[in-house]
């Protein structure tokens, strides 16, 4: 395996995904990422220094509208799905 | 044969006739899932009650006027990543296990403005995240054709639920070939519509700039008019486009004459079974023989998208998941110590393995000191490969190519080799690169007994030319209807 994914690069990517990975998740993860960039190597055979970056294959431009609510008060039925609310609130645990 | 087993469009033309009514078929459709669902498992949320009551305001709709399209009172299945207002929509994750939307996603309204039955929601690989419907938190799907074996991914459920004649026909999505592989392996009809036919609105997402929703049903015809009834430019999808026309129907024709079709030889290459590839090159022959121009031709870079493909839709992915995170709705770990670590505690729960797989990669070709090397590096050879498919649609109508390099493998033989299911997906995944139309229809089977799929991927907007060109193929063949239907 080119890539050695080291076990601090997987605390950082873990940080970043908001996962929380037990040892043998972690071990499978450096192993299942390293294999991936080995995969992924494959497009440095490909010249792309001339080539722009393509988001979207088609020219796609900020769609503009008015601020102006149009969909109604969907209050209780959002906070109906809430794991856990108070009156009209979502609740999450204590942040400062 | 049951009112399942026909196409959508001839069972709406005996509804509107009076022959039968939009609540006899649903409750045909209900009789068939009861009795195959134990095998199939297509279904995660089935709404007995709910469309019932639906197919009568219907059927009154139907008889006041308010409903006379093609597809009034025709049941179908929603794959379970389209949002619905009041039914259960999972993504076959634990994570939204429990989420009732608020709103309903901007395609299936359109169904439901003409009239459909929504009969429930169906199974799919968790975030449509593979290519098996394995990955699901629900249970596997099995193949109708044989439950021993997969019914492909990630909307297995959708086309498994269209072989079984569990529905009439059904909506999937497609960010890599998830339409159009699972419709190969099940011996339905599937079609990605071109990049921003079909507005996203209410898709929760995976890759945003590579995910389309399409139909999945028995026939051409069915997915011409269904793609004319969900095709719409959309306000509340930023890329939704907005198109000279939205007539596919018109292109029902049969008559290949003068077209010239292009087969990449770089398709036909290693990896591809034999079997597949002599029905394959027999449906070519079929099409000359209608009086198309077949050539071979070098496509190039073919084996470069499947890399580019995982940076790009991983990287996506990592964003668009970042929602799930247990506080507006879905699941929430039982205990926690502050925000951080509920937020961490409840995604490592509630997301299964590929997911997680694919969230930890696309934060990794994110982040600082790798974006460039990978995502930027990512996105030029998409631009490379849209080139490659422009160079080729200078000179051909449409590219004939295999759906899939296999028929449907068997249940438990794909997961534990993350890139050899990867490479399954090779004949697909340019496509959406592209953003480019693909329609995938049966053209055979394999000694096993398990169907093959012909693909024909056409130009941006140019899907009549694809629904032409297969509805004359189809004209050659009569439908199989599968052993469990």
């Amino acid at each position: 395996m080119a890539n050695i994914i080291s076990d601090e690069t997987i605390e950082y990517v873990g940080i970043l995904a908001k996962l929380e990975l037990n040892e043998e998740e972690k071990e499978q993860a450096k192993k299942d990422i390293g294999e991936m960039l080995d995969y992924i190597d494959k497009l440095n055979e490909l010249d792309t220094s001339a080539v722009e970056p393509m988001s979207h294959v088609f020219p796609v431009n900020n769609v503009f509208r008015e601020d102006v609510v149009e969909n109604g008060d969907g209050r209780e039925i959002s906070l109906a799905n809430a794991p856990e609310r108070k009156e009209d609130s979502f609740v999450v645990p204590r942040t400062i | 044969m049951s009112l399942m087993g026909l196409t959508a469009v001839s069972l709406g033309k005996k509804i509107r006739a009076g022959e039968v009514s939009a609540i006899e078929a649903a409750q045909e459709a209900f009789a068939s899932i009861e009795k195959k669902e134990a095998a199939v498992n297509s279904f995660v949320t089935v709404e007995k009650e709910r469309a019932l009551e639906r197919a009568k305001e219907v059927q009154k709709g139907m008889e006041s006027g308010i409903y006379a399209g093609l597809l009034a009172g025709v049941p179908v299945a929603i794959k379970d990543n389209m949002c619905t207002k009041g039914i259960l929509t999972t993504c076959s994750s634990k994570i939204l296990g429990n989420y009732l939307p608020e709103f309903t996603s901007e395609a299936v309204l359109q169904l439901e403005k003409a009239g459909a039955v929504i009969l429930g929601k169906t199974n799919m690989d968790e975030f449509a995240m593979g290519s098996t419907t394995e990955t699901s938190a629900f249970g596997v799907t099995k193949n109708p054709w044989n439950t021993e074996h997969v019914p492909g991914g990630s909307s297995g459920g959708s086309c498994a639920a269209v072989a079984a004649e569990e529905c009439s026909y059904a909506l999937g999505s497609d960010t890599g070939g998830s339409i159009r592989q699972p419709s190969s392996f099940c011996g339905v009809t599937g079609m990605k519509p071109t990049y921003g036919t079909v507005s996203r609105y209410g898709l929760i997402a995976y890759g945003s700039s590579l995910d389309q929703i399409g139909p999945v049903a028995k026939d051409v015809t069915d997915c011409a008019v269904i793609l004319e009834t969900i095709a719409s430019h959309d306000k509340k999808d930023s890329t939704s486009v907005k198109r000279e026309e939205y007539d596919f129907t018109s292109a029902l024709k049969d008559d290949v004459k003068g077209m010239k079709i292009g087969i990449p030889k770089d398709y036909f290459g290693e990896g591809l079974d034999s079997e597949v590839r002599e029905q394959v090159m027999a449906a070519a022959k079929v099409l000359e023989e209608k009086g198309a121009i077949v050539e071979e031709f070098d496509l190039s870079l073919v084996e470069y998208a499947i890399p580019a493909y995982y940076v790009i839709a991983c990287a996506e992915a990592s964003s668009n998941l970042a929602r799930f995170d247990g506080v507006k709705y879905g699941y929430r770990t039982e205990e926690y110590n502050g925000l951080h670590n509920m937020y961490k505690k409840t995604r490592s729960e509630g997301f299964g393995t590929e997911v997680k797989r694919r969230i930890m990669l696309g934060s990794f070709v994110l982040s600082s000191g790798y974006y460039d090397a990978y995502y930027l590096k990512a996105l030029r050879t998409k631009a490379l490969i849209k080139q490659a498919f422009d160079k080729a649609f200078s000179q051909y109508d449409m590219i004939l190519a295999p759906a899939a390099p296999t028929t449907a493998p068997r249940i438990g033989e794909s997961l534990s080799d993350p890139i050899k299911m990867y490479l399954g997906d090779i004949y697909t995944i340019s496509v959406n690169l592209a953003g480019l139309p693909g329609i995938s229809l049966p053209c055979g089977k394999d000694s096993k007994g398990l169907p093959i799929g012909l693909q024909l991927i056409g130009n941006c907007f140019e899907e009549k030319k694809l629904i032409q060109a297969a509805y004359a193929f189809e004209q050659t063949r009569e439908y199989e209807h599968c052993p469990l239907a």
